[in-house]
């Protein structure tokens, strides 16, 4: 089935106008022996029905559990018009808004978007998005190297509290242009501030700091930035959309604010829907926009003096400046952001206050609830957001497979990234997680802690 | 004709009831940490908001209504099924770190994908997780790299690239350290095989090809390129941007290539979404295998499991945070499942039939053709120098006035060298009527240029705005909404 | 026809220098360069200090649909950048030779300037990429 419209009279017709006898002839260019003679790849089409059951089936065999579980994905309620309009055909099926005249629609999207963006992180300009929130990280790293005109250092200080896959792809991204990422070191869930003597005398392009962290606390902001400042170094903020409802913005940081900020847009709007696809949305100060990486919109006049929006610096991007572009991103996720425009403007700056305190208030009502139960307890004091380490007195899969058992997503071990925590469990509760929600963990968790406390005493 | 819709944040209206409980647990976060001033929000109403953007979105030329003939983009239709089905609660729920019992359906798709992706490109394995036409590239060329170190074999820093290239190739290669080294083509659009020769050596990485070509045509000497790059020691990185119209016909493999990308929003028809998301799928040859990047689906002892750096030591590593685009890989499995071998098959052909129609039309009502001794493959190019010399009517002015007639235009001035070029790509998904109408169109524009040429000129004159000033726009950049109070940047 | 005047020396990648009274050499960009590019929208222009090997890119000039490096055909040291190209970028396109120059530098080897193309050269240059 694929969505052919020719009839047979058409494609004759066709065929006599250019002068071929079949269609076979139009691949006559092509050295014959390359061709392939029988092509089994997938078998017979499908109809959509038949495609339908298919996926009803597969999707229903994947379990929905109770979600608990952050980590850099969060499960937040979408108000019902984001995806009804952002899956409009106009959007959907439009193409790089590179002709500004029959792309308006898409073009002021993106600008709204741009503005909130501003807005949320306290900067001066925002672009049109990038892949996800590790991809964004990795392009802020190399927009700090190439503005930083102070230094010539590759070097870039990252916190060991950054989501470990923000610094792995980082890494991936980095490596080709020999960038090097410094770890900094962690105490008590939170960037040592300390450790900062010890560097005093080197060299860096950039200090990074995730806010809140991978753990949920929050960071010395401040500080972090008027040390990266007095060192000749950028700050790039990486941070949760959500929580700068209520968190003082990047462009407000210490004594002269982030240079850039950058993250993950999942937050605002965009379904959980196994990994992607979701953005990652990036901020700067002004003076620095020309090593800002993707697309961006402005607003101008057209030949009669309306206002109207076009795609603008563009000599940064690759289908000008080539192998001298700022990045070679081209495709970003502007079907994502038209839905996370929606979601900002449906919540308005109420509504996402709202929405932060909520997620916050039923994490620390989880917390509360679980450190009350034996062999539980916080693993840092830091002030968290909406995610809390629990250490626990037992493995965390033994505690994660109670739950799933009871069809709930417990948390993230933590075992992996950060062997020395052991064991521990990262936590989430956001606003769409009810009270009676958070009771049916608490209840779990306790079943568990009580049988394994009776088998042992 | 002006249809100006105003700035959202230039209504005001308010929404009482929330979307979810309030939290009625006061917050117990530190002073210093908090928000002093203001978020500056649009403060508007439900139906507000919907009525906005709904005619925000009528202001947009789409698929789903209007033809819409961009080169290299293949704007085929997006079948509304593969949105239905990528959106079933069961995949959107699902939460990323999950562990992979509660994902089984949802890793069998994507481990099904990896599979046809494979036996459409003939590669030996394949990894979803590149998110974009771009990060494929940036996967491929890391993956060159990659090899390369591997034999000891560092100094390969050299990728090639044909003039005519995508700019996202010359972008990738710098991205990834390498040095760009730019290839002619000959005017029958072919490579320039002997320039090539004299630019390949020890230093040479790879090079980097879409087959059919950014010219509309396809490579007849692939061959000899692939053994010319091969006996250097370099590698052959295959740009799938163009894989729409050799669907079925011949394999990237076949054509000597050791690393493809493919534009799953191109040939697979996941929608453009107004700029994205994308997915750049990436598949190699046994050489490449130890390096692709990770998560890899891979099904052991009866379940579907993430291959990750502990099972692929060598790999490039992660590109996205979790699976790249998961839910452009879900709309792209439906569509292939649909199109099944024959369907697919039948794309080429009809892509391929489309864009030699139109060719056929365009050249007998005398339109000058980039290549005119050549096949199209699913697109070509016309070049309007003529009309220019003799008019001053540009390409570019061609390309609105199509848009006063309910088309969008063709991809204008790519590739770089063809002067005032149309490359127009009308994918499968279109009809006889449409494409004579799109004839009609050009050669009414034509006379018009000679005729009237101020109508094209100043053309656009019916869509919502007119001409933008760009020059404004990039001298005195207006990014974001700063009226009513708004918070002061430092 | 472009302009191209006597005094000045020019550069195959079309740009134009001035050895000045006091040993330092201005630099800008011909105007057959700025015909090519457009109207320029910005120009990045390095800091006073700013040490440059011949081939570095030392500035960069930017229209709508162009950006191009400026590459430092001489070696030397920046004395001073043109301070109103921030605010007026087409200040190159209206006076490239005068107004519109980019900045002055402190040569390292002001002799290689007897090397590169006089005007007639470089009208000849041009000509010839335009047959």
């Amino acid at each position: 089935m694929p969505f052919i419209p020719h009839t047979a009279e058409d494609t004759a017709a066709m065929l006599a106008r250019i002068g071929v006898a079949d269609i076979e002839r139009l691949f006559d260019e092509i050295p014959s022996g390359l061709r392939v003679n029988e092509f089994d790849c997938i078998g017979k089409g499908l109809t959509e029905a038949e495609i339908s059951r298919l996926m009803h089936e597969r999707a229903s065999a994947d379990k929905q559990p109770l979600c608990f579980l952050g980590a850099g994905a969060y499960d937040h309620y979408v108000p019902a018009a984001v995806w009804d309009i952002a899956t409009r055909g106009e959007f959907y099926s439009a193409y790089t808004p590179y002709q500004a005249e029959a792309s308006q629609g898409t073009l002021q999207v993106i600008y709204e978007f741009q503005s909130m963006v501003t807005s949320l992180t306290g900067l001066d300009v925002a672009n049109a998005s990038l892949y996800d929130g590790a991809s964004a990280f990795a392009e802020a790293c190399l927009m700090a190297v190439r503005a930083n005109r102070k230094s010539e250092s590759r070097r870039i200080l990252v916190p060991r509290t950054m989501h470990p896959t923000y610094r792995a792809v980082a890494q991936t991204i980095l490596a080709g242009q020999s960038l090097e990422l410094v770890e900094l070191p962690m105490r008590d869930g939170r960037t040592a501030l300390s450790a900062l003597q010890a560097l005093a005398t080197e060299e860096f392009a950039a200090v990074a700091v995730q806010q809140p962290n991978f753990f949920g606390a929050l960071e010395p902001v401040d500080e972090l930035t008027d040390w990266a400042h007095g060192h000749g170094g950028m700050l790039i903020a990486v941070a949760n959309p959500i929580a700068l409802a209520v968190l003082k913005p990047p462009g407000k940081w210490g004594a002269d604010g982030a240079d850039i900020a950058c993250g993950e847009g999942q937050p605002l709007g965009i379904p959980l829907s196994a990994g992607g696809p979701y953005f990652g949305y990036m901020a700067s100060k002004e003076s620095i926009i020309r090593q800002m990486p993707g697309r961006i919109v402005g607003r101008t006049v057209d030949l009669d003096g309306n206002p109207g929006f076009t795609l603008t610096l563009q000599a940064r991007e690759q289908h000008i400046r080539r192998s001298r572009a700022t990045s070679n991103i081209c495709t970003n996720q502007g079907l994502m952001v038209t839905a996370a425009t929606i979601y900002m403007s449906l919540l308005g700056a109420d509504g996402l206050r709202q929405a932060a305190l909520a997620c916050h208030a039923n994490t620390r009502a989880l917390v509360e609830g679980l450190t009350e139960l034996p062999g539980i307890t916080r693993a840092f004091d830091a002030p968290y957001f909406h995610e809390a380490v629990l250490r626990l007195d037992r493995p965390a899969p033994e505690l994660l497979g109670a739950l799933a058992a009871q069809g709930i997503l417990g948390g993230y071990d933590l075992s992996a990234d950060y062997p020395e925590l052991e064991p521990a469990l990262l936590v989430c509760a956001t606003e769409a997680r009810s009270g009676g929600d958070i009771q049916r963990y608490l209840q779990a968790a306790a079943d568990l802690l009580f049988e394994s406390g009776r088998a042992t005493g | 004709m002006t249809m100006t819709e105003p700035i959202i944040f230039e209504y005001r209206g308010s929404r009482r009831q929330p979307f979810t409980p309030l939290s009625e647990v006061p917050a117990n976060l530190p002073e210093d940490a908090l928000r002093q001033d203001q978020l500056l929000m649009p403060q508007v109403s439900e139906l507000q908001v919907v009525r906005h953007y709904t005619r925000l979105s009528q202001l947009n030329y789409s698929i789903d209504t209007n033809f819409y003939p961009l080169g290299s983009c293949t704007m085929k239709y997006n079948p509304r099924i593969c949105n239905r089905l990528a959106m079933l609660p069961g995949f959107l729920a699902r939460h990323p770190l999950a562990p992979e019992e509660q994902g089984q359906g949802f890793m069998q798709c994507l481990f099904e994908l990896q599979q046809m992706l494979q036996q459409v490109t003939g590669m030996a394995e394949v990894s979803l997780t590149p998110m974009a036409g771009a990060q494929g590239e940036l996967a491929g060329v890391a993956m060159i790299r990659a090899y390369h170190l591997s034999r000891g074999d560092g100094d390969r820093r050299q990728i090639i690239v044909p003039d005519a290239a995508h700019g996202t190739n010359p972008a990738t290669a710098t991205m990834c350290g390498c040095e760009v080294v730019e290839v002619a083509t000959r005017p029958d659009g072919d490579l320039d095989l002997d320039a090539l020769r004299t630019i390949l050596g020890p230093k040479t990485a790879g090079i980097m090809l879409t087959n059919p070509s950014t010219l509309g045509v396809f490579e007849r000497q692939i061959e000899a390129i692939a053994a010319a790059v091969h006996d250097v020691g370099g590698l052959l990185y295959y740009d799938g941007a163009n894989l729409n119209a050799i669907l079925g016909k011949i394999l990237p493999v076949d054509m000597g290539f050791d690393v493809v990308h493919v534009n799953l929003h191109k040939t697979f028809s996941t929608p453009h979404g107004g700029g994205g998301p994308g997915s750049g799928a990436v598949g190699v040859g046994e050489r490449l295998r130890p390096y692709l990047p990770v998560p890899i689906v891979e099904r052991r002892d009866g379940a579907y499991v993430w291959a990750d750096e502990s099972d692929r030591p060598q790999t490039i590593g992660r590109l996205s945070t979790y699976m790249g685009n998961a839910g452009v890989l879900l709309r792209a499995y439906v569509y292939l499942r649909m199109l099944g071998d024959e369907g697919m098959q039948r794309v080429a052909d009809f892509a391929t039939l489309n864009a030699n129609y139109l060719m056929t039309c365009l050249a007998e009502a005398d339109f000058e053709l980039a290549f005119p001794e050549r096949r199209a493959s699913h697109e070509f190019i016309v070049t309007l120098k003529k009309v220019t010399r003799d008019t001053g009517v540009k390409a570019m002015d061609f390309a609105k006035a199509l848009l006063d007639r309910g088309m969008h235009a063709p991809t204008t001035y790519f590739p770089l060298m063809v002067p005032e070029c149309l490359l127009i790509e009308p994918t499968e998904t279109e009809s006889k009527q449409v494409l004579d109408a799109f004839v009609a169109s050009l050669v009414e524009l034509r006379e018009l240029a000679y005729s009237d040429p101020q109508q094209l000129t100043t053309a656009p004159h019916s869509t919502p705005v007119r001409r933008l000033d760009d020059v404004r726009a990039a001298k005195h950049p207006d990014l974001a909404w700063r009226g009513a109070p708004k918070p002061t940047s430092k | 026809m472009i302009e191209a005047p006597d005094n000045l020396k020019y550069t195959e990648a079309h740009e134009w220098l001035r050895l000045e009274d006091d040993g330092t050499v201005t630099l800008g960009i011909t105007d057959h360069a700025q015909q090519a590019l457009g109207e320029l929208v910005f120009v990045d222009v390095p800091d006073a200090g700013d040490s440059f090997e011949v081939g570095d890119a030392c500035a960069v000039v930017e229209s709508v649909k162009a950006a191009s490096d400026v590459y430092c055909p001489l070696a030397g040291t920046v004395t001073e950048a043109n301070p109103a190209l921030g605010d007026q970028p087409e200040l190159i396109n209206s006076g490239p030779y005068v107004e519109g120059w980019i900045l002055r530098l402190e040569p390292q080897n002001p002799e290689y300037l007897e090397d590169m193309l006089d005007a007639e050269a470089y009208q000849q240059l041009v000509a010839g990429a335009e047959d």
